[in-house]
């Protein structure tokens, strides 16, 4: 007589398949398949031992607690770009502290370089003043373009397929998102177009990344690298900060600057 | 009056998030069993219950009003939890692997006789059904957890992982393969 499978006796644990009668019948007949199936029996009943923690009756709502922040931010935001750019409006006071502060310091140096005295031919120490801030800019803006291009690179090089927890690149674009403003600005206002146009374009991206949701499924992964990718905004960010990352090299080469 | 499933539903699409939280509510504790049964770790199951209702939320004009919400959850939370997994093995991957020639606590375990003392101690038994369950394969685990504890039928688990009914029969069959191998020490007789 042959024996019951293992696949037999799962599938009869588990009430599926349509060979039960024959399986309820080979048991009561074979004594070796019974002890068998009464093994697989006992095991499975243990699997049942292994505790799940006890939530309590309120947990649903304290999901709920966790969760209302980001459905509100959903709700009111639906469909519509504008919410999300719109979004920094709330920012956490911390942003605007630590926005402002830089804010002081770019303004301090655009306006100390506006209206320093121009230098005077035989004035080396004045025309030095203005170089090195400009090389301070420049400096400033090249580390914020090579860290803009890691967040994106990361994105952009993310498995495909599979879903993604991008709240460590979001806390990044989260603070990027106040420095790209100000270096924008005074790019803008020192009529560095180049640099001032490719900080427009990465400013709306840094902002999707920062005020979506942390963890993305494949699709909005997808969705996301296409953006980057659609918009070429990180070819863009490499080649201003490979120009920006030369200047500032030829900057440094002005001599007299050699020691900074 | 209690608002059903399907009518916090329709609500919700039009914009009610209380409604909404009617649904978090009623189903977090459910989808927190079964996030922890497939993660085996309390703040991954947590983490796969609020990204559970995130996706649910943005999916929500693809559910069809026929279906049950509650399945229809169950299986996003599976999605959720096996990403959970394979994150986290990809994150284990990148650490250091274990000291090699160091004793497998799970090996010793299986080679001690088993007791009547020792079965009496729960705590152990739930160690090793818990170290069993953790040695599964993450489809077996999905696949077993959805059988075993949620008592899904074949067909609704291949659905469910993405995989075609066959593969999930035998993601069952290996897992039970599995747990017997490990936990049969301490049932026989």
């Amino acid at each position: 007589m042959d024996h019951l499978t293992e696949e037999q006796f799962v599938l009869y644990y588990y009430g599926e398949g349509d060979g039960s009668a024959g399986v309820r019948e080979h048991l009561d007949a074979c004594e070796a398949c019974r002890r068998g199936y009464a093994n697989l029996q006992r095991v499975l009943n243990i699997v049942d031992a292994a505790p799940v923690p006890e939530r309590a009756a309120n947990y649903g709502a304290q999901v709920w607690r966790k969760l209302e922040p980001r459905f509100k931010q959903k709700l009111n935001g639906r469909g519509t770009r504008w919410a999300r750019w719109l979004t920094p409006v709330l920012w956490p006071m911390r942003h605007w502290a630590a926005t402002a502060a830089m804010a002081g310091l770019v303004i301090a140096a655009f306006l100390a370089g506006r209206y320093y005295p121009k230098p005077q031919p035989s004035s080396q120490m004045a025309s030095s003043a203005g170089q090195v801030r400009e090389r301070i800019l420049l400096v400033a803006v090249g580390d914020h373009l090579e860290r803009s291009q890691m967040v994106l690179v990361e994105l952009v090089n993310a498995h495909p397929g599979q879903s993604l927890d991008i709240s460590s690149e979001q806390q990044r674009a989260g603070d990027l998102v106040s420095e790209n403003r100000l270096y924008r600005q005074t790019a803008a206002r020192t009529g560095d177009a180049s640099v001032a146009g490719v900080l427009d374009e990465l400013e709306p991206v840094l902002l999707e990344i920062a005020n979506g949701p942390a963890r993305l499924t494949p699709e909005e992964v997808d969705k996301l690298r296409r953006r980057i990718e659609g918009d070429g905004i990180l070819f863009k960010v490499r080649v201003v900060g490979s120009t920006v990352r030369h200047r500032e090299e030829k900057a440094a080469a002005i001599p007299g600057q050699k020691s900074l | 009056m209690e608002l059903t499933d399907s009518v916090a539903v329709a609500q919700a699409r039009d914009g009610n998030s209380g409604a909404f939280r009617v649904l978090v509510e009623r189903h977090s504790r459910n989808l927190f069993r079964l996030a922890y049964r497939m993660t085996g770790h309390q703040e991954d199951a947590e983490d796969v219950v609020q990204e559970t209702f995130l996706r649910a939320y943005r999916q929500l004009a693809k559910f069809d009003d026929r279906a049950s919400f509650g399945t229809w959850l169950y299986r996003i939370a599976a999605n959720c939890s096996l990403d959970l997994i394979r994150a986290r093995k990809r994150r284990s991957e990148n650490q250091e692997s274990p000291e090699e020639g160091a004793p497998d606590p799970m090996q010793s375990l299986a080679d001690a006789a088993p007791t009547p003392e020792r079965l009496a101690l729960s705590s152990e038994v739930e160690r090793r059904v818990a170290g069993a369950l953790d040695d599964l394969s993450e489809m077996e685990r999905a696949a077993f957890v959805l059988r075993h504890y949620e008592g899904m039928c074949i067909d609704d688990i291949g659905r469910t992982l993405g995989v075609q009914p066959n593969a999930a029969k035998h993601s069952v069959f290996r897992a039970v393969q599995k747990l017997r191998r490990a936990l049969e020490p301490l049932v026989s007789t």
